[in-house]
């Protein structure tokens, strides 16, 4: 099997004495789209923080490309980032820059190109999330749906190995959570991504994704294609799969 | 991203924040590189925070060189000394209350809205959206504000103290009837440009960088709720203001 683009072994993350994630191995494999799935409050986001090399492990390792994530000094780590886009939720669009610039600003920094080419380039990545025309608008004036489209035309404009969602359809109507979804599968075939969607949106994600990693109670709990863990008769992964309110996650254990 | 680590229960907790902010201003100024992009940001935000400022100043200042001729005709006329009242508030205008009371309105007006701007972009995520895309906010979001307070603390003094002068002068010579003569020759005689003049720049100077450390740094902290913007736009204003007495009179004590 060809090497995972992300490798998490063993990973251990505590806030304060709480246990946060116990004991996680992960393998993602390259190209492909991944969603990490859950409760509420049951580190889902944590898990996406670590592979950004924003949060530290107690234990365990994270590995993105090879690199070692967790323990790169912050030069290496903001040059391995460049190869990460995220798409934070909501979209975090800068809202006192257009959305031309917003989506300019990874090119400004990063890259040493003329006007003319990062305006040919975002203009681009604009029209394939279907915004040309709106780049003279202000992020404040834009609907949720054009906002998280703006946001993944940011994330993609670098062209990353890897994209990082959190939570991109909550919260969007559900037109615009098909939009949306089927972007993301079209940039990721396209530009040949890995993308890693955290999401508690089961319905939404059946469609969309070739992998699924369930957590709970800090654990992984499941692993498989959408299809095999909706036939899944392991208690856990049936009641979350299918919403259930009787099951072996209770719905006080829920962190904030 | 770790927080502002300051233990509210701890008896060290003031001398803790202290290091802190110390930490913070070595790692605004130890990144600085000097590129087109920080000069004009810094530029931008001289202008948005200098010129947001000029009319409050400058009313500010008119009358309080009003008051300060009012005050001083009315005591140095039991003397019979009223012709002096050029010299009076001149000194009192240069050495203390332009560059004093330029920086707490400075504070009141700049220095809240730098906070709260930078909590905000806390808030809505932008900050960690730009940490991901591998941009160090700290040089990119703060480094500019604290540049721009910097120079715009100097400038908006002089614009104080010019006002005053005109405040006086439309007093003194307008309502009270002094001889334009003898004001303007005792201000040019009276007023020495290394202990008066340059003291007031020096101070204004330091005091520049106070206010806008401390925005920058109480914005930069901020909790990413309404509430933590709020408290850090108070505490901004509060604090900014007390050092500035402070400093005042430390500077003094070794300027006079």
């Amino acid at each position: 099997m060809q090497d995972p683009i992300i490798r998490i072994s063993e990973l251990v993350y505590r806030r304060g004495s709480k246990v946060i994630l116990d004991n996680v191995s992960m393998d993602i494999k390259r190209g492909s789209i991944v969603a990490i799935m859950g409760p509420s409050g049951v580190g889902k986001t944590t898990i996406l923080r670590l592979i950004s090399g924003q949060l530290h492990p107690d234990g365990g390792s994270v590995e993105v490309n090879g690199q070692p994530i967790s323990s790169l000094p912050r030069r290496e780590l903001y040059e391995c980032r460049k190869d990460i886009g995220v798409l934070l939720q909501d979209g975090a669009l800068f809202t006192d820059l257009t959305v031309f610039e917003n989506v300019a600003t990874p090119l400004r920094e990063h890259t040493r190109l003329g006007e003319q080419e990062i305006s040919d380039r975002v203009l681009d990545k604009l029209k394939s999330v279907g915004l040309a025309g709106s780049e003279d608008l202000m992020p404040s004036s834009l609907s949720g749906g054009m906002a998280r489209r703006v946001a993944l035309a940011r994330a993609v404009i670098l062209n990353p190995k890897i994209v990082l969602f959190d939570e991109p359809l909550t919260g969007l109507d559900p037109i615009a959570m098909s939009t949306v979804g089927r972007l993301i599968r079209m940039t990721n075939d396209e530009l040949g991504l890995t993308s890693v969607i955290v999401t508690h949106n089961v319905a939404q994600m059946n469609k969309l994704v070739d992998y699924c990693f369930i957590l709970g109670g800090a654990k992984l709990i499941a692993e498989g294609s959408p299809e095999a863990l909706m036939q899944s008769t392991e208690p856990a992964v049936d009641q979350f799969m299918n919403g259930r309110v009787e099951g072996p996650m209770s719905f006080n254990q829920q962190a904030s | 991203m770790p927080g502002n680590p300051v233990n509210k229960n701890n008896l060290l907790a003031p001398v803790a924040s202290i290091g802190h902010c110390g930490m913070f201003l070595v790692r605004m100024l130890g990144g600085i590189r000097l590129e087109r992009e920080l000069l004009i940001s810094t530029l931008q935000q001289t202008y948005l925070i200098g010129a947001r400022s000029l009319v409050i100043i400058m009313i500010c200042g008119f009358f309080v060189g009003m008051v300060l001729s009012l005050q001083s005709i009315n005591a140095l006329q039991q003397f019979g000394a009223s012709d002096q009242v050029s010299l009076l508030v001149g000194k009192s205008l240069f050495r203390e209350l332009g560059p004093v009371l330029t920086a707490l309105l400075f504070a009141g007006r700049a220095g809240t809205s730098v906070a709260a701007e930078i909590g905000l972009m806390k808030a809505t995520s932008q900050i960690e959206a730009m940490q991901l895309m591998a941009i160090d906010p700290v040089q990119r979001i703060a480094l500019p504000r604290f540049l721009a307070g910097l120079l715009s603390l100097p400038l908006l003094t002089g614009l104080f103290n010019a006002f005053a002068i005109l405040g006086a002068v439309v007093f003194s010579i307008g309502v009270m009837g002094l001889d334009p003569g003898i004001f303007w020759s005792k201000l040019q005689t009276g007023i020495l440009f290394g202990k008066d003049f340059m003291g007031g720049v020096w101070k204004s100077i330091v005091f520049g960088g106070i206010v806008s450390l401390i925005a920058v740094y109480f914005g930069y902290y901020a909790k990413p709720t309404g509430e933590g913007v709020g408290t850090a736009t108070t505490r901004t204003v509060v604090l900014s203001s007390v050092l500035v007495l402070i400093f005042d009179f430390i500077m003094t004590s070794f300027l006079i």
